[in-house]
């Protein structure tokens, strides 16, 4: 069953009792919140995402509550809980949105150790992925929006997953994640695009959340083959450039951009060895996102576009 | 909702019998107790993990990554510690934890840690200090109050963390405080020390290592550890019973050292918990202690309270007050009176203010880190 198909009220119970049992990717997270702007932007972006009944088996359980004390009415705030623990400081009330999506990623981030974790972007188009790990501020949420609505497939647009054992890459398929200017840039670009309310002033300015294509839901449990390793970056007016990095420096690059390179010792540094065996290694600067466009469509055949 | 946790380590409990729902609670209340990896081992132990569900399997790959880095990574430490202290001692005595891991010995497998805790020789511990500072290890301890309550009541320093690295170190000179019931002559335990494959690094013999982790459960008052405490415990007295005459040993020492209401508490709780059965003649001990200290049915309620996991689904109304009785009482045990109150007048005080203060230390522990980065 899709979330679309339960009614509202069914969603606010779920929500304020057991859970909502919701499946993104590999994993199954139980929900339960009982903020009305929680409840009401989940409806619009998870609308697509298979749902569990309560009774189901869920990897990790995040509860947003109310804030400690007098913050429950005062000032309110909104407080990230997990397993009886609060791991982060509670947020002012109206950023309960962006931190449930942060804490899901926390969740994965820190346990799912099972895959190889970078920090990095993911598309995909015929079975081929382009791993696009950066630091924020470089673009790659916004080229990875433009992206999955011109024929690349979303994989994740936050943490990539890396099976260690055959280096296939894991779609995760949540919500794209936008700050600042890259929200109106997407809304301008991609003007069918079903956004969350923005939520100002957070640790990471404004942002906001861009609901996933239905497709690529469907094919959540797709994996797919890394093929390139693009480092993206944003320059004001430049003209679009690919320029081949070496794959050393790549795989310094992404370990640094790895949650949980360092754990995996020897296993990691294999892992990461033969998915670079089988990548083109490239930095891309550029300013225009139809430019974009054109140069990741250039990695592929030409009678591969046509198909698609 | 119910503890599922505390019931699984029976002898004949039978996990496959769970659904998947009451998996997932365990799951849970596991990964708060810090035993994910602990239950790993008891489901491959019993050759039970190809029959689980493959979902819990699946959940258990990721922390048994966890924990096999960090014993990897305790055991370099240990070698760094050992280069770094070597200069000023020749004898650094590995407690708990770093222990049964140096030493191979059953507790340490899916065991997850927190710190490393060490012992030397008071005299030595200013040199010992100064040595690991040099090496990288800084005391994070910033309040005036704090620093001297330890460095003057206790049995250990304040804590050390690595700047880069982040490891922890509990630098010890004995292995109960100075005014506790159970205060010792820390140089009794150096008689039966036990070599490691460390050059002048030990571990304490195999009855002071029961001991020490008995006086430790009853002491420290971190309860959240308590389960875990418990099963080390097990896992111990399991492993050095196979030996001939350890139990005779472990009761004379116990005599010598004047722990014998440790032991009986440890024995006491292992046999409520998981219905581990020392000899008679050991249990026998029990009637040359305090009755009322070992039996009190309030403290009992209290621990049975406190040891469940602390988790959404175990708290009861008085879970809180149970782990604030005993940590009174463990307080209690390590001091008298005359100190306590005072310290503990001291401590609300100071944790009514503690949030401001950890900001602070956080803002000062991340310049800090900056800073020597940028030197390294």
């Amino acid at each position: 069953m899709r979330l679309s198909q339960i009614s509202h009220d069914d969603l606010s119970h779920r929500l304020a009792h057991k859970g909502l049992v919701i499946r993104t990717g590999p994993f199954t997270f139980r929900l339960v919140s009982e903020h009305p702007h929680v409840r009401e932007t989940i409806g619009r972006l998870y609308a697509h995402y298979p749902v569990f009944d309560s009774e189901a088996f869920s990897h990790y359980t995040v509860h947003l509550k109310h804030g400690p004390g007098i913050r429950r009415w005062l000032r309110r705030q909104v407080r990230f809980g997990y397993e009886g623990s609060f791991p982060f400081e509670p947020l002012p009330y109206t950023h309960a949105y962006p931190q449930l999506e942060w804490a899901m990623n926390w969740c994965i981030s820190t346990q799912a150790h099972q895959y190889l974790i970078f920090h990095a972007a993911t598309v995909e188009r015929n079975g081929r992925a382009v791993i696009m790990p950066a630091p924020s501020g470089s673009g790659k949420s916004t080229l990875c929006a433009a992206l999955i609505h011109r024929g690349w497939r979303l994989i994740s647009d936050e943490l990539t997953l890396i099976s260690l054992s055959d280096q296939t890459v894991q779609p995760l398929v949540r919500p794209v994640s936008l700050k600042n200017k890259s929200i109106a840039i997407i809304q301008a670009y991609v003007p069918e695009a079903v956004m969350s309310d923005v939520t100002l002033d957070t640790v990471k300015g404004t942002v906001a959340h861009m609901k996933v294509p239905d497709a690529h839901i469907v094919d959540m449990a797709i994996p797919s083959t890394p093929t390139w390793v693009i480092f993206p970056k944003y320059v004001a007016n430049a003209a679009p450039q690919l320029t081949p990095v070496s794959k050393a420096q790549t795989l310094v690059e992404l370990a640094k951009n790895s949650f949980n390179y360092g754990l995996h010792g020897n296993a990691g540094f294999n892992a990461l060895g033969r998915l670079l065996d089988s990548c083109d290694c490239f930095s891309f600067e550029y300013s225009q996102l139809d430019d974009a466009m054109e140069a990741f469509n250039s990695l592929l055949p030409p009678e591969q576009l046509v198909v698609s | 909702m119910t503890d599922l946790l505390s019931t699984i380590w029976l002898d004949d409990s039978d996990p496959l019998r769970l659904s998947l729902q009451q998996w997932e609670l365990l799951l849970s209340q596991a990964a708060r107790s810090s035993l994910l990896t602990r239950l790993s081992r008891l489901l491959t132990d019993r050759g039970l993990m190809a029959q689980v569900p493959s979902v819990v399997a699946e959940q258990l790959v990721g922390p048994g990554v966890l924990v096999a880095r960090q014993q990897i990574e305790v055991v370099d430490e240990v070698e760094r510690i050992r280069n770094a202290a070597s200069k000023c001692t020749d004898t650094i005595i590995l407690l708990k934890g770093a222990a049964y891991l140096v030493a191979d010995l059953p507790p340490s497998r899916g065991r997850l840690f927190s710190d490393i805790d060490l012992m030397v020789r008071r005299e030595e511990i200013s040199a010992v200090e100064s040595a690991l500072l040099g090496a990288g290890w800084i005391s994070q301890e910033r309040d005036a109050y704090n620093q001297r309550y330890y460095r003057r009541w206790m049995h250990e320093i304040p804590p050390l963390f690595h700047v880069i690295r982040a490891s922890a170190i509990d630098l010890h000179h004995t292995i109960a405080p100075p005014t506790s019931k159970f205060r010792m002559d820390a140089t009794q335990l150096y008689a039966h020390l036990v070599p490691t494959r460390f050059e002048n690094v030990f571990t304490l013999g195999p009855t002071d290592m029961v001991l020490h982790s008995a006086v430790h459960l009853l002491q420290e008052g971190e309860f959240d550890r308590g389960l875990r405490d418990l099963l080390d415990l097990r896992d111990l007295l399991t492993y050095f019973s196979q030996t001939e005459g350890f139990w005779e040993s472990l009761q004379s020492r116990a005599k010598v050292l004047g722990l014998q209401e440790p032991l009986c508490f440890a024995l006491f709780h292992l046999h409520r918990l998981f219905g581990f059965c020392a000899p008679a003649s050991c249990t026998a001990l029990a009637l040359e202690v305090d009755q009322w200290a070992l039996r009190h049915p309030f403290f009992n309620w209290c621990l049975a309270l406190a040891i469940k996991p602390d988790h959404p689904s175990c708290n009861s109304l008085f879970s809180a007050f149970a782990r604030w009785a005993l940590y009174v009482r463990s307080h209690q045990i390590r001091m008298p009176v005359y100190l306590l109150i005072p310290h503990l007048l001291r401590k609300s005080w100071m944790n009514v203010f503690k949030h401001d203060e950890l900001k602070e230390r956080a803002k000062e522990n991340a310049r800090m880190t900056d800073a020597v980065k940028q030197l390294a």
